[in-house]
């Protein structure tokens, strides 16, 4: 036996003896009828205060990991597909919305998200982070304290307008981008979030919401807000110089392997943290997130290897990123193989999109932010409903979950919470944009442009020849 | 003096390297470069999206050496290079004035 399990082993031992001796303690002074109920308080709050420790090691892991998934892991996969010229400015588009949507958030930012407010937007009760500290919120989470809480939303609030920025990639202005991304949070993204996960929001399946649809990490959040919204960038800004004429080959896919697998592993924290607790529901959630992300990819693959002729490793990647995208809404209420189900149908179906139906239409969605976020989003928020199950998350107390669970009704909601997102985010992003158009412009000069966003817009080159 | 610039498949550089040594000749400049000439390109496919790519890798020797040793280098460089298929490349000759070595300013031929 090796000296550290012989430590933890004394250290139980140990452990065991002490609260033997305080039980001990505590019956003999039952016996004498002196305070038995103090004894017993005593002891809720110390099983309280260790279910917190447990529970909020996790979420603030979850926290850091989901904040890995901006950048690295965006940063990465989208700047490996770029041109070389545009690797920097893309990194950056991922980067600066960690400092940028952080500052915002914590001004208003959660408050409108997560106050009771209307059943569209929150109210401006935690404004400055008024009252969000160490005491849990039970409406959101009773066991971790609420500032974890916070910033574990935060997180996810950071990524969904990066997520967008691959549509809009090699051709927007700095000034513009930054000015979207503020604007879209306010009109797209918050109000999301407080209709789907807020007190009293529209949508929310647990909290009194009018047509209560499940939503576990952000599928229509997220990924139908960011991917929608991503067309529509797409769509105004047009395409870039000289697509699809010009060669527009990826610079380096071996960046976007790499923030592939970083934005897999971050995931764990997306979807198992959503479980805002450290126990089975995180497992579950963990688990189907990785089922459906390895059956993803098998699914682009061998649909790339049967119609292209060669299985490509941005292939992979790309299937592993729709897997992961199709199973978030999902993670907290399918079992395994029902997720698995729903990683192939995401791999191939948004294969099919972004090689043959965004092609046929034309449009320029530089990075495919539509092709997997948008459509993946939306398939897994349908899915949702039909395989959502009590046995892996009772919210209903024993009543059916999702169609195969005996509840068709429950498909309808999840289609109109789509419906509503999709038509929120084209709404939103057509009103901002010509906004933003007016104020600062959108798009690059041609001659920024084709100089490449690094050097024109930051004044910086990715690659050095000479250092 | 004259200037030996070959262009050569790059898998076949070390061979070439190795060729170019045992006759003792053992100062030149590599570099990668891109390019094509008869050869066709080949087709790369991004998420269904093809690319034609012709500009081609290719390593790229340079070297200046006496003129009396031209014949008998050019011919070891172009049988290691040699595989016989479209796209093993050329090889060019051309006079050069001067050589200098900036060390010790020493010129001609002996500063080779």
């Amino acid at each position: 036996m090796n000296p550290p399990r012989m430590r933890s082993l004394k250290l139980l031992a140990f452990g065991l003896l002490t609260s033997v001796a305080a039980f001990a303690q505590a019956a003999s002074e039952a016996a004498k009828g002196t305070d038995l109920a103090k004894s017993i308080d005593d002891l809720k709050k110390a099983v309280a205060s260790a279910q917190m420790s447990g529970d909020n090691a996790w979420m603030l892991t979850s926290a850091a990991l989901v904040l890995m998934m901006t950048a690295p892991g965006l940063a990465l996969f989208y700047g490996g597909l770029v041109r070389r010229k545009n690797v920097l400015g893309t990194m950056m588009h991922s980067f600066i919305l960690m400092a940028l949507v952080s500052v915002i958030w914590a001004l208003v930012g959660y408050s409108l998200a997560f106050g009771e407010g209307s059943a569209f937007l929150g109210d401006l009760r935690y404004a400055f982070l008024y009252g969000v500290g160490a005491e849990p919120n039970p409406d959101y989470a009773g066991t971790i304290p609420q500032q974890t809480y916070m910033i574990y939303q935060l997180m996810f609030a950071i990524i969904t307008p990066a997520l967008i920025s691959g549509a809009f990639a090699e051709r927007i202005k700095f000034t513009g981008m930054l000015l979207f991304s503020t604007l879209w949070l306010f009109v797209v993204y918050l109000p999301m979030a407080h209709m789907v996960w807020g007190k009293g929001g529209f949508f929310n399946g647990t909290l009194g919401g009018k047509f209560p649809a499940w939503d576990f990490a952000g599928g229509t959040v997220v990924h139908i807000t960011s991917g929608v919204s991503a067309l529509i960038c797409a769509l105004y800004l047009g395409k870039r110089e000289g697509y699809p004429k010009e060669p527009m080959r990826p610079h380096s896919v071996v960046l976007s392997v790499i923030g592939a697998g970083l934005l897999w592993v971050g995931w764990f924290g997306f979807n198992g943290g959503s479980a805002v607790s450290a126990g089975s529901l995180a497992t579950s959630a963990f688990v189907a997130t990785h089922l459906a992300t390895a059956s993803a990819t098998l699914g682009w693959m061998v649909m790339e290897w049967m119609i292209a002729g060669k299985p490509s490793v941005l292939g992979a990647i790309s299937g592993a990123v729709a897997g992961l995208v199709a199973i978030t809404p999902a993670s907290g209420f399918v079992k395994p193989m029902p997720a698995m189900i729903i990683g192939v149908a995401a791999g191939v179906v948004c294969y099919l999109m972004v090689s043959k139906v965004k092609q046929k239409f034309g449009y320029d969605d530089a990075l495919d932010a539509f092709g997997v976020h948008g459509i993946g989003g939306t398939l897994g928020a349908i899915l949702t409903g039909v395989f959502a199950t009590r046995e892996v998350n009772d919210l209903r107390m024993g009543k059916a979950m999702g169609l195969i669970d005996g509840d068709a009704n429950q498909v309808v909601n999840q289609l109109i919470a789509v419906a509503f997102s999709w038509a929120l985010a084209i709404v939103g992003t057509i009103v901002i944009l010509k906004i933003v158009d007016f104020i600062t412009g959108v798009r690059a000069s041609k001659q920024d442009e084709s100089e490449g966003l690094d050097l024109s817009m930051h004044g910086e080159e990715g690659y050095n020849f000479e250092a | 003096m004259k200037k030996i610039e070959a262009i050569i498949q790059p898998h076949k550089l070390q061979e070439v390297r190795e060729a170019l040594k045992t006759i003792g000749v053992d100062g030149m400049s590599v570099w990668e470069i891109r390019g094509h000439g008869r050869q066709k390109g080949h087709k790369e496919i991004y998420r269904g999206q093809e690319y034609q790519v012709d500009l081609i890798p290719k390593v790229k020797l340079e070297m200046v050496v006496p003129s009396s040793r031209v014949d008998e280098i050019t011919r070891a460089l172009a049988a290691a290079a040699r595989s016989g298929t479209i796209g093993d490349g050329k090889i060019f000759v051309s006079d050069i004035g001067e050589a200098i070595r900036i060390r010790n300013d020493e010129r001609g031929e002996t500063a080779l």
